[in-house]
């Protein structure tokens, strides 16, 4: 038994945050009786000019952003070692930096990485995760100004991982953070995708992905914190579900704040439900302290599949099952295109069509 | 030579106050190198025989037969009756989002040929028919009818008419929203497959426009669910003279 923990509080699914939450199946990472193991998870899949990689003792590299999500108050408190990425100033990385998993064991484990952009570069990152982690897991993105990321957050998790996740950026003058989160794997997967501003002309794109068959649940927390004036946000999440207990929360939550003057924000959910059985709850929130705005707006749908797409499609002799394919790649389509690699959408592609076809949709 | 025959077809489609009887006993047959032009005022159920055939799922058939060549096509899945020969260019294409244009036809041509057509021969037999309806080649890329203007739509479906090449197409009002350009392009699209296939076309229209183009041998006057007179190209001049008032109101 651990003496960090000995004041926490578990939660019981009545905190607004964890209300949608299946708690008897996070494996522990929320469990005060339960410590976590500190595991440095994530490496470099090869060495790449201008990318550094590092651990550090938790205290010397302390985490740059405030949170009160109790799945990383819990992996903050366990945590020996951090890993450090760094992205060196003014460089440009030609190809994806691909991160893997590695030191997973299945116990409940923390993680926590730092990535820095340095001023002015680009760079597109690319984690991969896979295999069965217990893991409350928190990555912080550092924006130097003018700096771009593109990171690209892939889980292809085994059937039992649970992955409590907090993914924030803090993005600082004029620099971009373009986020593409796609979760087709694990049995409880929730990420915290959030975003905080350091200065003005600053923009987040965040996009998503999330596919969830029998009985998987799939949570997607996005916080866009407008705190600066003149920056910019853009969510745009899709999710499918088939099969029964097929479980995908998407909550949206922007704020812009009285200083934000300027701001520009737009989030948008829509998900598709391939049979019954299946939910997805959709909550945007937007809250707004200053009318001084370029604009800010949300919308979200949860619809059935569109019979007339399948019977347009059926009507030139395309079989069900393919029309229905299709029409699910085409929904997913503007979000995977931005993967920009052939090889990972059809890896996606694939697994998505061959679990479709497990649950019979 | 094929035939498609059409006896005694009655579909209902369920409404909040039940279902609905709209086609009451249609009698056609259209045998391969015809055209029938089928002539009724908006709301006569054109496109409700049109659609029966290709087997939408909205429809219920409640009585009567439609068969090719003999073969029972009702019983059949809609993609099956694409495979048998049929074609249905819609008065409304639908739009799927995220499915390219070629996507679309290859998945489609694959379907209907029984094996991928090859690559080298396809993409010029694509590119060639998308000439030949004054389609710019970047429609290729686009998702298939999102955001195309009423005119792009017609020409997708004639289009695909084209690459498909089925025994019997069933063109449902796909002069309505043209100019006179595009529908002499649309048209003429329409007569060339039918010189090259002996297609044979059920032409469903609300005017006389597209007749000029192409030549109907037959013309069935349809009001209130059913074909109520029939002639040759002449009972359109006079459908175009008087209008449909006499079959409305009797
Ligand atoms: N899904 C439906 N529900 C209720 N009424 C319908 C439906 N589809 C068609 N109808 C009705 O059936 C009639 C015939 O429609 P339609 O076949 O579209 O005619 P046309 O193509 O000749 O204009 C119309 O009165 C129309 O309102
Ligand atoms: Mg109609």
């Amino acid at each position: 038994m651990s003496t960090l923990t000995s004041n926490y509080l578990a939660p019981t699914g009545r905190e607004e945050a964890w209300r949608f939450t299946p708690l008897a199946r996070v494996g522990g990472l929320l469990d005060a009786s339960t410590d976590l193991a500190s595991v440095n998870s994530i490496k470099l899949s090869k060495s790449y000019a201008d990318v550094k990689l590092s651990h550090k003792s938790a205290a010397d590299l302390p985490a740059i952003s405030a949170s009160d999500d109790l799945a990383t108050i819990r992996a903050r408190e366990f945590l020996k070692e951090v890993t450090h990425i760094e992205i060196a100033a003014n460089s440009s990385i030609s190809e994806p930096v691909v991160l893997e998993r590695t030191n997973l064991t299945g116990a409940a484990q923390a993680s926590r990485t730092l990535i820095s952009c340095g001023v002015n570069s680009h760079s597109t990152i690319i984690l991969q995760n896979t295999g069965d982690a217990i893991l409350a897991d928190e990555i912080e993105f550092d924006l130097a100004p003018g700096s771009n990321l593109t990171f690209i957050s892939l889980q292809e998790w085994g059937a039992k991982a649970v992955h409590l996740g907090r993914q924030h950026a803090v993005i600082s003058k004029d620099a971009t953070f373009n986020s593409i989160v796609v979760t087709v794997g694990g049995s409880l997967v929730r990420l915290l995708p959030t975003v905080e501003y350091s200065g003005p002309g600053s923009s987040a794109d965040l996009q998503g992905l999330y596919f969830a068959t029998d009985g998987q649940h799939l949570e997607h927390r996005l916080h866009v914190d407008h705190n600066v004036p003149n920056a910019k946000s853009r969510v745009n999440y899709k999710g499918a579900l088939a099969g029964d207990k097929a479980h995908t929360v998407w909550i949206g939550d922007v704020y812009i704040r009285a200083n934000a003057e300027g701001t520009d924000t737009y989030e948008l959910n829509r998900n598709l439900l391939l049979s019954d059985g299946a939910r997805a709850d959709s909550v945007p929130n937007l809250e707004i302290e200053t009318g001084e705005i370029v604009g800010a707006g949300h919308a979200s749908t949860t619809g059935r599949f569109d019979d007339e797409q399948l019977f347009y499609l059926s009507s030139r002799g395309i079989p069900a099952e393919v029309a229905r394919r299709l029409v699910i790649r085409g929904f997913f389509a503007e979000i995977i295109g931005k993967i920009k690699s052939e090889d990972i959408e059809n890896r996606l592609m694939e697994r998505i069509d061959s679990e479709l076809a497990k649950v019979g949709a | 030579m094929s035939t498609l025959d059409i006896k005694g077809l009655q579909v209902s489609v369920a409404t909040e106050n039940g279902f609905t009887e709209i086609l009451r006993g249609v009698d056609l047959t259209i045998k391969s190198g015809e055209t029938h032009a089928i002539m009724g005022p908006n709301g006569s159920g054109k496109s409700t025989l049109a659609y029966s055939i290709a087997g939408h799922p909205k429809y219920t058939i409640t009585g009567g037969s439609v068969t090719l060549d003999g073969v029972d096509v009702l019983a059949m899945s809609v993609d099956e009756r694409a495979k048998a020969g049929l074609f249905l260019a819609m008065q409304y294409p639908v739009e799927v989002p995220g499915v390219s244009v070629t996507n679309f036809l290859r998945t489609a041509a694959t379907a209907i040929r029984g094996e991928a057509p090859k690559v080298r021969t396809w993409v010029g037999e694509v590119k060639e028919a998308m000439a030949a309806l004054h389609m710019d080649t970047n429609f290729a890329e686009r998702s298939v009818n999102e955001g195309f203007s009423g005119g792009e739509k017609k020409r997708h479906e004639i289009l695909q008419l084209e690459l498909l090449k089925p025994k019997f197409a069933i063109l449902d009002e796909t002069d309505s929203g043209l100019d006179v350009d595009a529908l002499r392009i649309v048209s003429e699209g329409v007569n060339r497959v039918k010189a090259n296939s002996d297609l044979g076309i059920m032409l469903i229209t609300h005017y006389t426009r597209i007749l000029r183009y192409i030549k109907p041998d037959f013309v069935h006057v349809f009001a209130a669910g059913k074909i109520v007179e029939e002639g040759g190209p002449e009972l359109a001049d006079k459908l175009e003279e008087k209008g449909y008032a006499e079959y409305t109101t009797a």
